[in-house]
């Protein structure tokens, strides 16, 4: 079968980033960045698992674009189901109370 | 039909498919969709997790502080590797390597025991401190964020433990595959069964990247 | 195209190819596991008919003289329950789906064989709990498992009848995999997306949809157990908990869940549609993509669930108007099916009749949709019968047509026979008048104000009510209709030729019943969809 077989020196740069990745979240945490602390943390995070959806999981080799569509389906509807649910849950207060 | 010419290293083409090129999409296509129905369960978690954070800020500080921060670390360090070693199983399983396709399925395992384990002595430190939620808690923090907290500490429970759950599943079926290769059955040919675990074992660790800043990293007071 | 096969001697096909008990037990053939599902779904049907009978004889008197208000608030749950998880969402989808959609695309099975029989033996398992549940006393949470009434004060089987639905989710999950894959992967040569059958673009659709909500109402009946379980506060006031939370959750399944309902019947509608006109379907690309707009729109718009819960008034109205959106495609697939009417070679037929019926119905049960998507009404209307009417003209007018409409169609298909072409009418006529005769006067009371899931009403509600009762009735006897003259073809109908209809699917292009692998030789794909030129007229109507 022609799969495309990845050099394992590739996979070993990927962890390695990965590595220091881990070790910059880790450090970060321990300073005080205000409200800036998780969105840092988590944007960290999203790079962590774009380099293992796109290396370790071969999506950036794929050769099937369904699967493309696959992977963002899944984060798109995570987001709607996210998104819509805060709409409710950030807005309850601003109708106020009647006779408050 | 069965008249079919492919016979790999006596494992035979399923009969419904043209080729094992189809055979071979339609299995990665499939692990795939899976993927994504195990994104929607742990986000039904991540949701509920977002929404109580946003209402019950402090008492989220409060929970992560009683998190183990360096056990979460090693933790997401092990799944990493695991990561890394499964990746190098699928390539050896490429290029034909059995020993090194056996040695890396081994350490993989091992690696997600050691992340069991760790996480094994976490919970017993949660329950000796009584942060477990329900009849058990008796954590020591002040009044009127202790049920909050408490919400803090079901979601984390409930996450971690499917996570775990989804990781030991991860090591039974890697052990399956462990023993099938030593006994020969994967060639380049045909090592499908060992990318779409590896899919699996990847879509975890991605579980865990996420869940280690949400849960160990909010506040930076780390016990 | 064969004639009719001597009866001396009969072709091997799926059915005969091997008898025993073990052969269908084990079997991996999509044909056996969907005449499996079959069985298991028109039993369950009949369970959740009995509950109804059961609300709907204590709703003819105004006092709840029939049974406590404990009891009634089981009936009216375990309707909700058998009839939406184990009839509804399987229905189309593992009966027809599974039988058709290898044959459509041209392939040998579906791509996991298996993992379709495993989905059946999910099935089943789960509903054997739910039987279980209830012999031994029900659940009263109402299908929607509210909490906290579900988490903290339900004296019933919660957690059971919980895990009865977590495992048929798996069930379905599984199906929608295999339609997902094999649709994709196994696809004859020459059968492009723009040559599939409008059936496999709805049940395409509706995979995806049980794929993305499932596994959330899966993640929401864990919390609700393990609330209840444990005491733990997840869902509770008291310990910070948000109720609206459980509803966010569980109607970001739920409201996909209607369309899981309806998308499947849409398809079959657009096949019987088309053969009983003898046309190509009016907007084919607008028909297969309104599928997948129904599919995407139908995840925004969960809130207006919960408008009177209250939800924030802003995100009530991003909802209510999202609801709005949903509804459009929706409409062209109506209006699309009745251009393909608009001078086509129209045949009366018992598919025919109920497809016809489902596109008046189903447009009735859509359009009071968009009455109660409107903040204000829906304030006046929510929690009455209007409600209930609404929903249930969508999924009894609709979805229930659309699958008595399928299961007539492809019969011959499916069992190599033909029922009787009376009866079947006779049967769809009694259906149509009992279903109205049911539902009409709901709309009615519920707009006069009449609340659901109460067991007494108001003395001037009765008469309405007792026009429902004696609906129901009917509605019972149209359903048991089909049940006998359908077993009956079994043995002594027509023996069915391989395209009676004169139809352009690929599954009637090999024989009635098809061999288990399907094809004598496999498919090549060289016409367009609906292309009627290449087929034979055959005399329909009877």
């Amino acid at each position: 079968m022609s799969e495309h077989v990845i050099a394992w020196k590739t996979y070993l740069w990927v962890w390695l980033a990965l590595m220091a990745l881990m070790a910059i979240t880790a450090f970060l945490s321990t300073v005080d960045l205000g409200q800036w602390n998780t969105p840092v943390a988590l944007a960290i995070g999203v790079v962590k698992a774009l380099l293992v959806v796109f290396f370790f999981m071969h999506v950036r080799y794929e050769s099937q674009k369904m699967i493309w569509a696959v992977v963002v389906a899944g984060v798109v509807w995570l987001f709607i189901m996210m998104g819509l649910t805060m709409t409710d849950m950030l807005t309850r207060t601003w109708t106020g109370v009647p006779g408050h | 039909m069965h008249g079919s010419t492919e016979v790999v290293a006596g494992h035979a083409l399923e009969h419904h498919f043209a080729d094992m090129g189809q055979q071979r999409a339609a299995a990665t296509l499939g692990m795939w969709v899976f993927l994504i129905t195990e994104v929607l369960f742990f986000g039904g978690m991540i949701t509920a997790y977002l929404v109580y954070r946003v209402a019950f800020y402090d008492a989220w500080k409060v929970g992560s502080e009683h998190m183990e921060f360096w056990k979460g670390t090693i933790n997401t360090v092990l799944l990493l590797c695991s990561s890394f070693t499964m990746v190098l199983a699928v390539w050896a399983s490429q290029v034909g390597k059995k020993n090194l396709l056996v040695l890396f399925l081994c350490i993989t395992m091992l690696f997600g025991i050691g992340f069991e384990a760790v996480k094994g002595v976490e919970y017993y430190n949660h329950f000796r401190e009584g942060s477990v939620p329900g009849q058990f808690w008796h954590l020591d923090i002040e009044g009127a964020d202790v049920p909050h907290v408490q919400l803090f500490f079901v979601i984390y429970f409930v996450i971690t433990g499917f996570h775990a759950l989804h990781l030991a599943i991860g090591i039974g079926i890697l052990g399956v595959l462990a023993f099938q290769a030593w006994k020969g059955k994967f060639t380049p040919y045909y090592n499908n069964p060992i990318e779409i675990t590896g899919l699996y074992w990847h879509f975890v660790d991605i579980v865990w990247i996420f869940l280690y800043p949400l849960l160990y990293l909010i506040s930076r007071k780390h016990t | 195209m064969a004639t009719v096969a001597a009866p001396a001697v009969e072709r091997e096909n799926y059915l005969n190819t091997d008898y025993g008990i073990r052969s269908w037990l084990l079997t991996v053939d999509h044909k056996r596991i969907a005449i499996l599902y079959l069985i298991s779904i028109t039993f369950m049907f009949f369970i959740g008919g009995f509950f109804a009978t059961m609300i709907r004889l204590e709703l003819l008197t105004p006092a709840g003289d029939l049974m406590s208000s404990d009891t009634y608030n089981k009936m009216f749950t375990m309707h909700g329950v058998t009839m939406v998880w184990w009839f509804l969402i399987p229905s189309i989808p593992a009966v027809l789906g599974n039988f058709l959609v290898p044959l459509m695309v041209g392939a040998k099975d579906m791509a996991f064989p298996k993992i379709n029989l495993a989905s059946w033996y999910l099935f089943m398992i789960s509903a054997g709990l739910l039987l279980y549940v209830m012999l031994t006393g029900g659940i009263d949470t109402g299908w929607t498992f509210y909490v906290p009434f579900s988490t903290s004060y339900s004296n019933s089987h919660v957690i059971a009848a919980g895990v009865a639905v977590f495992i048929n989710g798996f069930s379905t999950i599984f199906t929608g995999l295999n339609f997902v894959v094999t649709i994709h992967r196994m696809r004859a040569p020459g059968m492009t997306w723009s040559r599939l059958p409008l059936f496999l673009w709805s049940n395409y659709a509706n995979a995806v949809i049980m794929l993305l909500a499932t596994p959330v109402l899966a993640i929401v009946l864990v919390l609700v157990a393990l609330e209840r379980a444990f005491g733990i506060g997840f869902f509770t006031p008291q310990l910070g908990g948000d109720p609206l939370l459980f509803q966010h959750l569980f109607w970001f399944y739920s409201h996909p869940a209607v369309y899981i309902m309806i998308l499947p019947s849409m398809g079959v509608v657009s096949e019987v549609v088309s053969t009983f006109c003898r046309k190509r379907i009016f907007g084919y690309a607008f028909v297969a993509l309104a599928s997948i707009a129904i599919a995407v729109l139908g995840f925004l718009v969960w809130a207006h669930h919960m408008f009177v819960s209250g939800m924030s008034a802003y995100a009530a109205m991003v909802f209510s108007l999202l609801s709005y959106c949903v509804a459009v495609p929706s409409a062209i697939k109506v209006f699309n099916w009745t251009s393909t009417m608009y001078k086509g070679s129209i045949s009366m037929a018992t598919p025919m009749l109920y497809a016809m019926g489902f596109i008046g119905l189903f447009t009735m049960g859509g359009l009071t949709g968009l009455f109660v998507a409107a903040l204000g009404v829906d304030v006046h209307v929510t929690d009455t019968y209007f409600i209930v009417a609404h929903f249930h003209y969508i999924l009894v007018g609709g979805a229930v047509m659309g699958y008595m409409a399928g299961i007539h169609f492809w019969w011959p298909k499916i069992t190599g026979r033909m029922y009787s072409e009376v009866w079947g009418k006779i049967a769809a006529g009694v259906i149509f008048i009992g279903f109205n005769l049911t539902f009409f006067p709901q709309f009615v009371l519920g707009y006069l104000g009449m609340p659901r899931r109460y067991h007494a009403y108001p003395p001037e509600f009765q008469v309405l009510n007792t026009l429902s009762t004696a609906g129901a009735s009917i509605l019972a006897v149209g359903y048991l209709l089909p049940l006998l003259y359908l077993l009956f073809s079994l043995k002594y109908g027509e023996v069915a030729t391989d395209n009676p209809w004169g139809a352009t699917g690929l599954e009637w292009r090999t024989t009635s019943p098809p061999p288990t692998a399907n094809f004598e030789e496999s498919p090549v794909v060289t016409w367009e969809a609906y292309d009627y030129s290449s087929i034979p007229e055959v005399p329909v109507a009877r």
